[in-house]
C-alpha cells in the first residue's frame, strides 16, 4: 500500500513535470533560452548597425596607422632583392638592384603611384619625395647601366641612406607612425631616436591638450559646486528656475555658445568695448582673449559646465540637511561641518562629472577650431589637420589611437565609478 | 535656505556672499546666450554694441540680417539639409534604439556590460575620430558626399542616446504588466502597441529630441563624411565664423536659441510626465 506511484506532477525519477511531461527542469531553461534569445534578437538590429555604420570605420582607419603596403607595393621587384643587400657593408647595391627599380619605376608611371610613395617615404626622410618625383619624370629616357644612369639623375640614388630607408621600410607594418607621434624618429643609420628639439611637437601638444583639459575640469568644478549646492538647498520650485539657467545652454547649440564667445572676447568685442568704455584699459590695450589659449579655456568651461553641475546636483539633492545640523550641534563651525561631513557625501558625484568632462575636453575639436588659435589648439586639431591638409593619414591615425586608448581608459573608471547605466542627461 | 533667526553677523554676510557668487556663475552660464540676441538686431555689420544701440537709437537696430537668412540660398540649403538629415537619421536611431533598449532592460539579457559599451561608443569616441574612420570608410563604399552617407553617420551617433534614455524610462517598467497582459489573452503585438509603447513613449520621444539635437548641431562629422551638397546650418555657421563673419551667424544663433528654447520645455514636460505615469512623483 505504500508504495510511492508517480502523481500527475512527477516522473519515475522523481522530477517535477508539466503537464505535457517534460521535466520542469528542462522547461525552464527552454523558456529561459527562449527569452535569451529573443532579448539578443531585438539588440541585434542595432547591433549590427552600430558595427557597420561606426566600429568598423574606425578599426580600419585605426589600422592605417601601422599600415604600409604603399612602398612594397609599387617597388615590388626592387625590394625583394634589396633583402640580400648587406646595409653595413658600406657598397650599393649591385645593377640588378638598380634594374628591378627602372622597371618598378616605369610601372609606377603608368599607375600614377610615384608620387603618393614619395610623399610616404618624405616622412621618414625629407627629400624623398623630390628624389621620386625627378625619378618619375625622367625614367622612360633611362637606359643600361642602370646603376651610373639613376645616380645621374639624382645623386641620393648613390647614397647608401637613400637604400637603408627603403630596405627598412619594405616591410608591410611600420611602427614610424607612433614614433612620429611620439616625437622620435629613425637616424639614418636606422636607429631609433628622438627628434630634435625643433622638431618635437607632439608630446607637447599631448601635454597641453591633457593640462588644459585637466584646468577646464577644474575650473568647472569650482563654479558647479557652489551652483550645485545652492540649487540642492533651495525649495524645488526656485531650484527648478535655476535648472532652466544650466539647461538652457546645455540644450543650445554649440555653434552659437561659440559664435558668441567670439562677439564677447573679440578685441572689438563686447568685453573689452565694455572695459575701454568704463575706463579699466586704454583704447590701444584692448585685451587679446580670443585665438589664444585663454579663448579655449573660456568657452570650453562655458560649453562643459552643464556637464558638471547635473551629476553634482544629483549627488547633493540626496544627501539629507540634517547631516550638516548633526556636525553643527556635535560643536563643528560651519567650515568643518561642511569640509568634513558634506564634502566627502559629494565625491560620487565630483568624480563622475570630472571624469565626464575631462573625456570630452580631451577630444574636443570645435571650438578649439574656431577660438584656438596657435598656442589653444588641442590634438584632435591636429588629427584634422593631418587629415585634410598635410594628408599624411598614418600619423593622424597613430595620433588617433593614442587618444582613443587615453578616453577607453577614462571611460572604464567612470564605467566602475558611476555606471554607464546610471549616466543622467537633461 | 533661509536664514536662521540665530545667524551671526559673519554668517549673514557669508549667506549673501555666497549667493552673490552664485548669481555671478549663473550670468556666465547665461549671459553668452543672451547677448546674442539683441546683437543679431545690428544695424551695422558689427559684432558688438554701437553708440545708437546703447542709446536704443531705432537706427541702430534692424532685421536686415534675418532678411538675408531668410533670402539667401546658401544658408536656404543650409536649412533645408539640416531638417531632412537630421529627421532621417532620429527615425533610425529612434527605432533601433528604442528596439535595442527594450531587450536589454530584459533580465535575461547576457553579456550586457560589453554590448552596452559597444552601443554607447558613438557618445564616448572623439568626434574628430569617428569623423575620420567614416570619411574613409564611407568613400570606399561610394556613400560618401551623399546624403545618405550623412543620415546613416548622424543615425549611429544618435543612437546612444535614445539606448539611454529608453533604458532609464525601462528601469521602473514593471515587467509583470507583460505577464499580465498575456493571461488576459493580448498578442505579443497587441502588447506591444497597447501596454510598453505607451509606458515608454516620454522617454523614446525625448530620446528623439536628443538624437536631433545630436544630428542637428552636428559639425564635423558632416564636414568629412559630406560635400557642400550636404552643408548643414552648424557647418555654415562654422565656415562663416572661421571665413568671412556676418551678423547673419548671430540672426541665426538667435534662431536657434529658440528652438532650443522649445526643446527644452518640449524634454521638461515629457519627464514630468513620464514620472507621473510611473508614479515616481
Amino acid at each position: 500500500m505504500s508504495t510511492q506511484l508517480p502523481t500527475s506532477n512527477q516522473n519515475e525519477a522523481g522530477e517535477m513535470v508539466t503537464t505535457d511531461g517534460v521535466p520542469l527542469r528542462i522547461s525552464l531553461a527552454r523558456a529561459r533560452r527562449r527569452n535569451r534569445n529573443r532579448a539578443l534578437l531585438l539588440v541585434l538590429p542595432l547591433f549590427l548597425f552600430i558595427l557597420v555604420t561606426f566600429f568598423i570605420p574606425i578599426t580600419t582607419m585605426l589600422f592605417r596607422s601601422v599600415e604600409n603596403q604603399l612602398v612594397g607595393e609599387m617597388l615590388h621587384r626592387t625590394l625583394p632583392l634589396l633583402q640580400q643587400w648587406d646595409q653595413n657593408g658600406g657598397q650599393l647595391p649591385g645593377e640588378e638592384v638598380y634594374a628591378a627599380l627602372a622597371e618598378d619605376f616605369k610601372e609606377a608611371r603608368e599607375n600614377n603611384t610615384a608620387g603618393s610613395v614619395g610623399r610616404r617615404l618624405n616622412y621618414e626622410e625629407s627629400g624623398f619625395s623630390s628624389l621620386f618625383r625627378v625619378t618619375n619624370r625622367r625614367i622612360n629616357k633611362i637606359e643600361p647601366p642602370y646603376q651610373e644612369a639613376f645616380i645621374k639623375i639624382n645623386k641620393d640614388w648613390g647614397k647608401l641612406d637613400t637604400w637603408r630607408v627603403l630596405k627598412r621600410e619594405s616591410r608591410a607594418y611600420t611602427p614610424s607612425y607612433y614614433l612620429a607621434a611620439m616625437d622620435f624618429g629613425y637616424s639614418p643609420a636606422g636607429s631609433i631616436q628622438r627628434n630634435d628639439d625643433n622638431n618635437r611637437i607632439y608630446l607637447q601638444l599631448f601635454g597641453r591638450t591633457l593640462w588644459m583639459s585637466l584646468l577646464i575640469t577644474v575650473l568647472c568644478l569650482v563654479l558647479a559646486y557652489p551652483i550645485a549646492f545652492l540649487m540642492s538647498t533651495l525649495p524645488v520650485k526656485s531650484s527648478n528656475l535655476l535648472m532652466i539657467l544650466v539647461l538652457l545652454p546645455f540644450w543650445t547649440s554649440l555653434l552659437v555658445r561659440t559664435s558668441a564667445w567670439i562677439a564677447l572676447l573679440q578685441k572689438e568685442g563686447v568685453i573689452n568695448d565694455l572695459l575701454v568704455w568704463s575706463g579699466l584699459i586704454g583704447d590701444a590695450s584692448r585685451l587679446t582673449m580670443i585665438h589664444n589659449a585663454t579663448g579655449t579655456i573660456i568657452a570650453m568651461t562655458h560649453v562643459l559646465l552643464p556637464f558638471m553641475v547635473l551629476p553634482l546636483y544629483s549627488v547633493m539633492k540626496t544627501i539629507p540637511p540634517s547631516y550638516l545640523r548633526a556636525a553643527r550641534s556635535l560643536g563643528a563651525s560651519p567650515t568643518t561641518a561642511f569640509i568634513r561631513v558634506y564634502m566627502p557625501n559629494t565625491v560620487s558625484g565630483i568624480g563622475a562629472g570630472a571624469i565626464l568632462v575631462f573625456i570630452i575636453s580631451i577630444g574636443y575639436y570645435i571650438t578649439p577650431a574656431l577660438v584656438g588659435g596657435q598656442s589653444g589648439t588641442l590634438i584632435s586639431n591636429f588629427i584634422a589637420y593631418h587629415l585634410s591638409s598635410s594628408l599624411n593619414w598614418g600619423l593622424a591615425a597613430a595620433l588617433g589611437t593614442i587618444l582613443l586608448v587615453a578616453v577607453f581608459v577614462l571611460y572604464i573608471v567612470y564605467d566602475k565609478l558611476v555606471g554607464v547605466n546610471n549616466m543622467k542627461m537633461g | 535656505m533661509a536664514i536662521p533667526a540665530h545667524a551671526s553677523t559673519g554668517e549673514r554676510i557669508w549667506y549673501y556672499t555666497f549667493r552673490v557668487i552664485c548669481g555671478c556663475i549663473f550670468f556666465f552660464l547665461i549671459a553668452p546666450i543672451i547677448v546674442v540676441i539683441p546683437l543679431s538686431f545690428n544695424a551695422v555689420p558689427f559684432f558688438t554694441f554701437t553708440e545708437e544701440m546703447l542709446s536704443f537709437d531705432p537706427a541702430g537696430y534692424s532685421i536686415k540680417w534675418y532678411q538675408d537668412f531668410f533670402t539667401n540660398r546658401n544658408w536656404q540649403g543650409a536649412v533645408s539639409n539640416s531638417f531632412v538629415i537630421a529627421i532621417f537619421a532620429t527615425l533610425i536611431s529612434t527605432t533601433l534604439g528604442t528596439i535595442a533598449a527594450l531587450g536589454l532592460s530584459r533580465s535575461e539579457m547576457p553579456a550586457k556590460t560589453l554590448i552596452m559599451g559597444v552601443l554607447i561608443s558613438p557618445m564616448i569616441v572623439p568626434v574628430i575620430i569617428a569623423a575620420a574612420g567614416m570619411f574613409f570608410f564611407y568613400s570606399d563604399i561610394g556613400l560618401a558626399s551623399t546624403h545618405f552617407g550623412v543620415i546613416l553617420a548622424h543615425a549611429a551617433l544618435g543612437t546612444p542616446f535614445v539606448v539611454i534614455t529608453v533604458t532609464a524610462t525601462l528601469v521602473g517598467f514593471d515587467q509583470s504588466l507583460i505577464r499580465a497582459a498575456a493571461t488576459l489573452g493580448a498578442s505579443p503585438t497587441v502588447t506591444f502597441f497597447k501596454v510598453i509603447v505607451p509606458l515608454i513613449t516620454p522617454g523614446v520621444i525625448s530620446g528623439a529630441l536628443f538624437a536631433f539635437v545630436t544630428s542637428f548641431d552636428e559639425v564635423v562629422v558632416v564636414q568629412f563624411v559630406g560635400s557642400y551638397q550636404q552643408r548643414t546650418i552648424p557647418w555654415a555657421m562654422f565656415s562663416g565664423l572661421r571665413e568671412q563673419i556676418s551678423p547673419t551667424i548671430l540672426a541665426v544663433a538667435t534662431l536657434l536659441v529658440a528652438l532650443s528654447i522649445i526643446m527644452l520645455t518640449t524634454v521638461e514636460l515629457l519627464r514630468r510626465r513620464s514620472d507621473r505615469i510611473r508614479g515616481l512623483s
